[in-house]
C-alpha cells in the first residue's frame, strides 16, 4: 500500500484544547458515520437499494464541506455522502436516492450542488463547466469535484485536469485514494508515486494529505478554495487512506484484499485518529450519538411515508415541456397497480 | 437544380407576416445561416458562449463560427484542447450553471468519446435532479457524407442521439430552416443535438428574412404536396427527394416531400396525416438501413396507419455497411434514381 512519508504526525493523547470548529467538526463526522452504518444495515434488511458505504472517507468529505462556501458548488462522486450531508444534503434525500425514488436528488439546501456521478470520473469535465461559467460572469466562486483513486485513471480527469490548467479555473479536485477500486489496488492503477504528479502534466501543482486528518485536509481545502476564488487557478488535493468497508453493499472485499485487521482500522479510521488526538473528544461523544440517532430515526421515519414514484414523475421531467405518450403512461399505471397487488402492499426493493 | 426554398409550413402553423421594411434579407447559403444565427443570438443574449476546437481564431475548419471570436471576444467564443468527452462535460457543467454553451464537435465521427456526458449527464441531469438542474446546451456536428472527406467524417448516426430519452436531435436541410432551428435550439432550455448536413453547406444560397424568429423544433416541413407517395426524409437527402418529386410529376406521380428536420421529438401526426392521404411511404436516409431512424417511423407507421397503406412501406438508405472511404461514397448514398424506383415500386404493388 501507498503510505504518506507524513503520517506519523498524528500525535497520540495530544492535549490541545478542543475548539467549538473542532468539536463540530468530529460532530460531524459522527454523523456521517453512523448514517452510514444505517445505510448499510437498511440495505441488508431490504429497505434501500445497493449502497456504497464511506466508511473511511468522512474527513474528507467532511474538512472539504467545512472548507466550502454555501455558494462555492460540489461535484461529487458516488462515495461522498460526507461532503453532501456536511453541505446539508439531508438524511432523507439520501435515502430516497439509494432507496430508489426519483426525487432523491433534489436537494433543498443545495441548489447547485450536482448529484453524485455513477460512471467514473465523468464528474470531472463537468466540475470544469461549472467553474468556467464562475470564471466567465468573474465570480468569487469555486467548485469542488471529488472522485476516488480509480477514476485518476480515468481520460475524463487527464482532460478535466488539462483545461482547467489552460484556463486557470476555480476548480478544486479532491482525490480520496482508498486504495482499492473496487478490487483493483493502488499500485495497479499507476505506476506514479502520487496521484498528484497527473496534476504536474496540467500544470497544475498539488498536494498531499492523510485522509484521516480532517484538520490537514481542512487546511488543503480551505487554501486551494481560496487561491481558486481568487483567481489563482485550480487546485489538486490527494487524500491518502484505506477503504474500510466492502465497495458497495453487494461487494465482498475479502475476496480479494482478507479481513483488514485491528491495526490498520484503528490507523485508518478518521474517528479514532480525532479520538486519539483530542481524548477530550469522548466527553461529548454520549450526547452527539443520541442526538444523531434521534436525527436519524426522525429521517427514516419520513422515509417510510415517501410515496411511491407516480408514473408521471418517472417520464415526465425529461425536458421543460414533455409530452408524454398517454398510451404508455396508462400502461404504466396499471402495470404499477399489478405489481403492488402482487408484491403486497409498498412493493420491494431490488438490491444485487 | 431549380427548386427555391419555398416551405409550406405545417397547416397550424401561420407563416411569417410579410416583413416590414426594417426586416432583413440576405442571401446565404447554410453554413452562413448557421453563422448569422449564432451571431444574433450571441448579441441577443449574454450567456450565450461557443466552446470547441479550432472556432476561435480559425473560425471553425468548415468556417461556421468565423469573425465570432473576434466580435464577442476569447471569453465568449472559446477554443477548447482537443478532447471530444470534456468539451461535452464543460459544456453541460456550464449549462447547468445557466450558461447557454453551444459546443461544436468538428465532425459527427468523432462525437463517440463525447457520448457518455451527452447520454448519462446531460440528457438525465434534469430528470436526475427533478428540474432543480437542467441544460440548456446545443451541440453542433456537421454530419453525413458526400463531400469527399476522409474515413470517420461522413457518418450519419443519429440514431443512436434520436433513441436517448431527454435528448432533441435536430436537423436543418435548407438555409432558411438551418438559421430558424438554430436560434430555436438555442432558446431551447434542454439538451440539442444539431446536426448540420454538411453536403449542404455550401451547396445554395436562398434569400433567408433575418426576422429573428424561432422556427419550431418538433414539426415535420411539408416541402411540397403531393396525393400519391409521402416521401420522407431529412438532411441532405431532401436535396435528391425534391429532384425525384419533380422528375416524379413529369410521370404523373405525385409525390409529398416532407422534411422531418426533428428527429426527436417526432412529428408523428404530420407524417401520419400525410400517409393517410396518399397510402403510400417511402423513408430516404443516408444512415445505413438497419435500426436506422427509418425503422421508427416505419414501427409508427405499422402501429397507427396499417389500414391506411396500400403498400408496404418502401425504405431508401445506405446498406448495412461501414461508410466507405470517399472513392465509394456515391455507390453508398441514396441518389435520385434509388429514390424514383422506390417510388415506382411503391406505385406498381397492387
Amino acid at each position: 500500500m501507498q503510505r504518506l512519508s507524513s503520517t506519523e504526525t498524528n500525535t497520540k493523547g495530544h492535549h490541545a484544547p478542543l475548539s467549538d470548529a473542532l468539536i463540530e467538526t468530529y460532530k460531524a463526522m459522527l454523523r456521517v458515520r453512523r448514517f452510514d452504518q444505517k445505510c448499510v444495515a437498511l440495505q441488508r434488511v431490504g429497505k434501500i437499494g445497493t449502497y456504497p458505504s464511506c466508511e473511511g472517507a468522512e474527513a474528507i468529505g467532511t474538512a472539504i464541506a467545512r472548507a466550502m462556501k454555501t455558494d462555492d458548488v460540489l461535484v461529487p462522486y458516488y462515495r461522498d455522502q460526507a461532503s453532501q450531508l456536511v453541505r446539508g444534503v439531508t438524511m432523507l434525500e439520501q435515502l430516497r436516492y439509494w432507496g430508489g425514488f426519483e426525487a432523491g436528488n433534489n436537494f433543498q439546501n443545495c441548489p447547485e450542488d450536482f448529484p453524485s456521478a455513477i460512471p467514473i470520473a465523468s464528474q470531472c469535465p463537468q466540475a470544469c463547466g461549472v467553474a468556467s461559467a464562475m470564471k466567465i460572469r468573474r465570480e468569487k466562486r469555486a467548485c469542488v469535484c471529488t472522485l476516488g483513486d480509480g477514476a485518476t485513471s480515468k481520460g475524463d480527469f487527464a482532460e478535466a485536469l488539462n483545461v482547467a490548467g489552460v484556463w486557470q479555473l476555480p476548480v478544486v479536485f479532491v482525490i480520496n485514494t482508498n486504495q482499492w477500486a473496487i478490487s483493483v489496488p493502488r499500485y495497479l492503477q499507476c505506476r506514479a508515486e502520487k496521484l498528484t504528479d497527473k496534476g504536474l502534466a496540467a500544470g497544475i501543482e498539488g498536494c498531499q494529505v492523510d485522509a484521516t486528518d480532517v484538520e490537514a485536509i481542512f487546511a488543503a481545502c480551505d487554501k486551494a478554495l481560496n487561491r481558486a476564488r481568487a483567481g489563482k487557478g485550480p487546485g489538486l488535493i490527494e487524500c491518502v487512506g484505506l477503504r474500510l468497508c466492502d465497495h458497495t453493499t453487494a461487494d465482498d472485499a475479502s475476496r480479494y484484499r482478507g479481513q483488514l485487521d485491528e491495526l490498520q482500522h484503528q490507523r485508518y479510521d478518521p474517528l479514532i485518529q480525532f479520538e486519539q488526538r483530542y481524548p477530550a473528544i469522548q466527553e461529548y461523544k454520549p450526547n452527539f450519538e443520541r442526538d444523531i440517532d434521534s436525527q436519524i430515526q426522525q429521517a427514516l421515519r419520513d422515509y417510510e411515508l415517501t410515496e411511491t414514484d407516480h408514473p408521471e414523475a418517472l417520464l415526465g421531467f425529461l425536458y421543460e415541456r414533455n409530452s408524454v405518450s398517454e398510451d404508455q403512461l396508462e400502461q404504466l399505471t396499471n402495470k404499477q397497480i399489478r405489481l403492488q397487488q402482487t408484491e403486497g402492499a409498498g412493493g420491494s426493493h431490488d438490491s444485487h | 437544380m431549380t427548386h427555391t426554398d419555398t416551405d409550406i409550413t405545417p397547416t397550424d402553423l401561420t407563416r411569417t407576416e410579410i416583413a416590414g421594411d426594417d426586416t432583413a434579407h440576405q442571401e446565404l447559403c447554410l453554413l452562413e445561416a448557421v453563422n448569422l444565427a449564432l451571431r444574433e443570438e450571441m448579441a441577443r443574449d449574454e450567456s450565450v458562449v461557443l466552446l470547441g476546437e479550432d472556432i476561435g481564431t480559425n473560425g471553425g475548419v468548415f468556417r461556421a463560427t468565423d469573425g465570432l471570436q473576434d466580435q464577442f471576444g476569447r471569453k465568449r467564443v472559446m477554443d477548447t484542447p482537443l478532447a471530444e468527452a470534456m468539451i461535452a462535460g464543460l459544456t453541460i457543467g456550464m449549462a447547468a450553471q445557466g450558461l447557454k454553451p453551444i459546443a461544436e464537435i468538428q465532425f459527427m465521427g468523432f462525437m463517440f468519446p463525447a457520448l457518455e456526458q451527452i447520454i448519462c449527464h446531460g440528457a438525465r441531469i434534469r430528470h436526475r435532479t427533478r428540474g432543480r438542474l437542467h441544460c440548456p446546451m446545443v451541440i453542433r456536428m456537421p454530419f453525413g457524407g458526400g463531400i469527399h472527406a476522409p474515413e470517420h467524417h461522413s457518418e450519419s448516426t443519429e440514431a443512436l442521439l434520436a433513441h436517448i430519452p431527454g435528448l432533441k436531435v435536430v436537423i436543418p436541410s435548407s438555409p432558411k430552416r438551418a438559421y430558424g432551428l438554430l436560434l430555436a435550439a438555442i432558446r431551447d432550455p434542454d439538451p440539442v443535438i444539431f446536426l448540420e448536413p454538411k453536403r449542404l453547406y455550401r451547396l445554395h444560397s436562398h434569400t433567408v428574412e433575418l426576422n429573428g424568429k424561432p422556427l419550431p423544433i418538433g414539426r415535420c416541413f411539408t416541402l411540397k404536396e403531393g396525393q400519391d407517395i409521402s416521401l420522407i426524409t431529412w438532411g441532405a437527402c431532401v436535396e435528391e427527394a425534391l429532384q425525384a418529386a419533380e422528375i416524379l410529376a413529369e410521370r404523373n406521380i405525385s409525390v409529398e416531400v416532407i422534411d422531418v428536420a426533428s428527429l426527436s421529438p417526432l412529428d408523428t401526426k404530420t407524417i401520419g396525416q400525410s400517409v393517410e392521404k396518399t397510402g403510400r411511404c417511402l423513408i430516404l436516409h443516408e444512415a445505413c438501413k438497419r435500426f436506422g431512424p427509418g425503422a421508427e417511423i416505419a414501427a409508427f407507421l405499422a402501429e397507427q396507419e396499417l389500414l391506411q397503406l396500400r403498400a408496404p412501406i418502401v425504405r431508401v438508405s445506405a446498406p448495412d455497411g461501414i461508410m466507405p472511404l470517399y472513392r465509394n461514397e456515391k455507390v453508398f448514398l441514396p441518389d435520385t434514381l434509388d429514390i424514383i424506383n422506390g417510388c415506382e415500386k411503391l406505385m406498381r404493388f397492387e
